[in-house]
């Protein structure tokens, strides 16, 4: 109904008679409506200039001439007058149904937001966000109870067991009960992987994002490290995929999207894969190396120096147009439980939507590895690096089944580690490389959905070869320094 | 000093050289002027039937002239906040007023604006070269310079491309508008209306304030 009758704007006189007679000229269809190809035109838009010009080619120059007068007219461009006759009925549109009282106070929302947008009070105030928000809330709460109780409880004890059942008593093919419910089947591990760990943590993640995003912090955040951020080819914009991805690196790659140029967008994704880790993976870096505060101190600078390095040559390398920072800074405000929870869940849904394919295809890859022996051979073929990065030949397989599932691989190091057949530097050298290493499957194919085949395999191709080459140098300088941990 | 009308035809001839990328200028209806003769004589152009060449001597002088009419117009529309439909006829007699020194001082007083009202370029003069060495007081200062809490109204928007300029109308900062600085690091974060926007200095360096005491 809308659409049939829609608000019209009155533009001033002079502008209202170009609109006219410029609309007298355009005859084509546009898809959109007419008038808004005469504001654009007017308003100088390059791209409606060049679809105007291709579809009006015997009138092209009376209209050029149309535009031509119209901005003579004027003293100044016409994009403002035109904005200001816009932002004069929307004025009094706001008038009309809204009030403000006057000559108030600042406030303590006010002071707070202050307090927030200070460059000296904002890293303390992140490091109590992310300490309470992602720590003890996504890690301890959704990645360590929550994924116990479905894990172990739900799926091992009574999903698990019934389908395994079902399906061996229902499907004679062992090929085909192998992909369904075997140790890499798709409902064993692909659903179970999906439903018990990943829905945990990301819905633990998502609630608390929520309440982050709701409060009105991460636009002070992203204007406090707009300028840090700069320097590595983002803009303060960038702090919430990034953000993003301690919960999940797939999913953050998809909220690349919201950025504005193509450039943002690669090296964020690039970023998201290489140094981010996402909230699986953290929590079994933690238990790896949470008795050797040394040993974590290592790795958190390594990977925030990997994060800074890489992100400052990215920004080097990468032509096309530099990142402009502009972002409206609401109130700050209390959430409301009512709005976190629907959009909690109506993430969530979204986000199954997208991923739920992705580990259903990964469990279907490692059954095709494991039935034609292609694992065997690429754990062989693995060994090598691993060496030189001066780990023992068995985490080349935590190396593999990392990439299928990112916290399984780190699981795998945990395993080594309680059967002592790790050093306190292997165990840094580990964690290192394997936080840069590939990101797990369903990241590297939203990294081919998002940014192409071509930039997809490049980022992964640069990564593998990343990610040891830092392994080996932490190695290396370990050793130079004569470094015990 | 040159007449009214030999500043007119260097500016002409300027506007079509430069920006219109034309080698001379049609006289037309005007081939008989004595300014033209002026001209000749000070060596400043060429007469090719009905054409104008500007020589390199003339070039300092044209410069000078089309820089003197942008001003005019800034001035004029920023400061004097004069009615749009007259302001090319006034600004056409008042740029004649502004010479030796008086162009440059216009210049400080608005901030030493880029671009005239219509978005062209503005040639810069010894004071936009000299401006950081002194603080002077303003009228119109990009919004880079004002201090916190400073208020004003935005007098005009300048950027190279149009993008940012759609940037900052998209977030409401367009000319005529009452702005509030109120931090400038790490980032510019001012209030318009009821809405307070954070920006980088990239784009904060495109808006100029006409500051109110």
């Amino acid at each position: 109904m809308l659409r049939e009758f829609p608000k019209r704007i009155g533009y001033d006189d002079p502008l209202e008679i170009y609109l006219s007679q410029l609309d007298s000229k355009l005859l084509s269809d546009y898809k959109i409506s007419k008038r808004s190809v005469c504001l654009l035109l007017l308003e100088e838009d390059k791209e409606i200039l060049e679809i105007v010009k291709d579809k009006e080619k015997e009138r092209i120059n009376e209209i050029l001439n149309i535009i031509q007068e119209a901005k003579q007219h004027y003293s100044t461009m016409l994009s403002y007058i035109i904005s200001q006759c816009r932002q004069r009925e929307a004025s009094r549109i706001s008038n009309r149904v809204m009030g403000f009282k006057e000559g108030r106070k600042l406030s303590f929302k006010e002071q707070l937001s202050k307090i927030l947008m200070n460059p000296f009070f904002g890293g303390p105030i992140l490091l109590v966000v992310l300490y309470y928000g992602l720590y003890k809330f996504v890690g301890s709460f959704g990645a360590g109870v929550l994924v116990n109780f479905l894990e172990v409880d739900v799926f091992d004890r009574h999903i698990n067991p019934f389908m395994i059942n079902l399906i061996n008593s229902t499907i004679p093919f062992k090929l085909l009960r192998d992909l369904l419910v075997g140790e890499y089947g798709i409902i064993t591990l692909g659903i179970r992987y999906a439903f018990a760990i990943i829905l945990p943590i990301v819905a633990t993640f998502f609630f608390a994002f929520a309440i982050v995003e709701d409060t009105g912090y991460l636009p002070r955040l992203a204007m406090l490290v707009d300028q840090l951020f700069k320097k590595i080819g983002l803009s303060g914009r960038a702090v919430i995929p990034l953000v993003l991805g301690f919960g999940c690196d797939t999913m953050a790659t998809m909220v690349t999207r919201t950025l504005p140029t193509k450039r943002e967008r690669i090296i964020a994704t690039l970023l998201l894969a290489l140094a981010i880790p996402c909230s699986a993976q953290m929590g079994v870096i933690l238990a790896l190396l949470g008795d050797k505060p040394w040993g974590l101190i290592i790795w958190l600078g390594v990977i925030i120096l990997v994060f800074l390095l890489v992100g400052f040559l990215a920004a080097k390398i990468m032509p096309g147009e530099l990142p402009t920072f502009y972002m409206e800074i609401p109130p700050l405000r209390l959430p409301h439980f009512s709005n976190i929870l629907r959009k909690t869940l109506s993430r969530l849904r979204w986000y199954f939507w997208e991923i739920l394919p992705l580990f259903i295809f990964a469990s279907a890859l490692i059954w095709l590895g494991q039935i034609t022996g292609i694992f065997d051979i690429l754990v062989k073929l693995l060994q090598y690096p691993i060496r030189w990065i001066g780990l023992p030949d068995k985490t080349a397989v935590a190396f593999l089944f990392g990439f299928f599932r990112r916290d399984y691989g780190a699981a795998g190091l945990y395993d080594l580690k309680k059967a002592g057949l790790l050093s306190g530097n292997q165990l840094v050298v580990a964690c290192v490389t394997l936080t840069l290493f590939l990101p797990c499957i369903a990241q590297l194919l939203m990294n081919v959905k998002e940014r192409g085949l071509r930039m997809g395999i490049a980022m992964s191709v640069f990564i593998l070869f990343f990610s040891f080459s830092m392994g080996y140098l932490v190695n290396v300088i370990l050793t130079l320094l004569k470094v015990a941990l | 000093m040159l007449s009214e009308g030999a500043e007119e035809i260097l500016e002409a001839l300027w506007i079509e050289m430069q920006e219109q990328g034309k080698k001379s200028l049609d006289l037309g209806a005007s081939r008989d002027e004595p300014a033209i003769d002026e001209l000749i004589k000070l060596g400043f152009v060429r007469r090719d039937l009905g054409h104008i060449h500007l020589l390199e001597k003339g070039k300092p002088s044209a410069i000078a002239c089309v820089r003197r009419h942008r001003l005019a117009e800034r001035l004029l529309v920023d400061v004097l906040d004069i009615k749009k439909k007259i302001m090319n006829g006034v600004s056409c007699k008042f740029e004649h007023l502004l010479h030796e020194g008086l162009e440059d001082n216009v210049c400080t007083l608005l901030g030493h604006p880029k671009v005239c009202p219509h978005g062209k370029a503005i040639p810069p003069g010894k004071c936009c070269l000299e401006k950081k060495s002194k603080k002077q007081i303003k009228l119109v200062a990009p919004l880079m310079e004002l201090e916190v809490k400073d208020k004003g109204q935005i007098a005009y928007l300048q950027a190279k491309d149009t993008s940012q300029i759609q940037k900052l109308i998209s977030i409401g900062a367009i000319p005529g508008v009452a702005v509030t600085l109120l931090q400038k690091f790490p980032s510019y974060v001012f209030q318009i209306g009821h809405s307070q926007f954070a920006i980088d200095k990239g784009l904060a360096q495109n808006i100029y304030v006409r500051l109110i005491k």
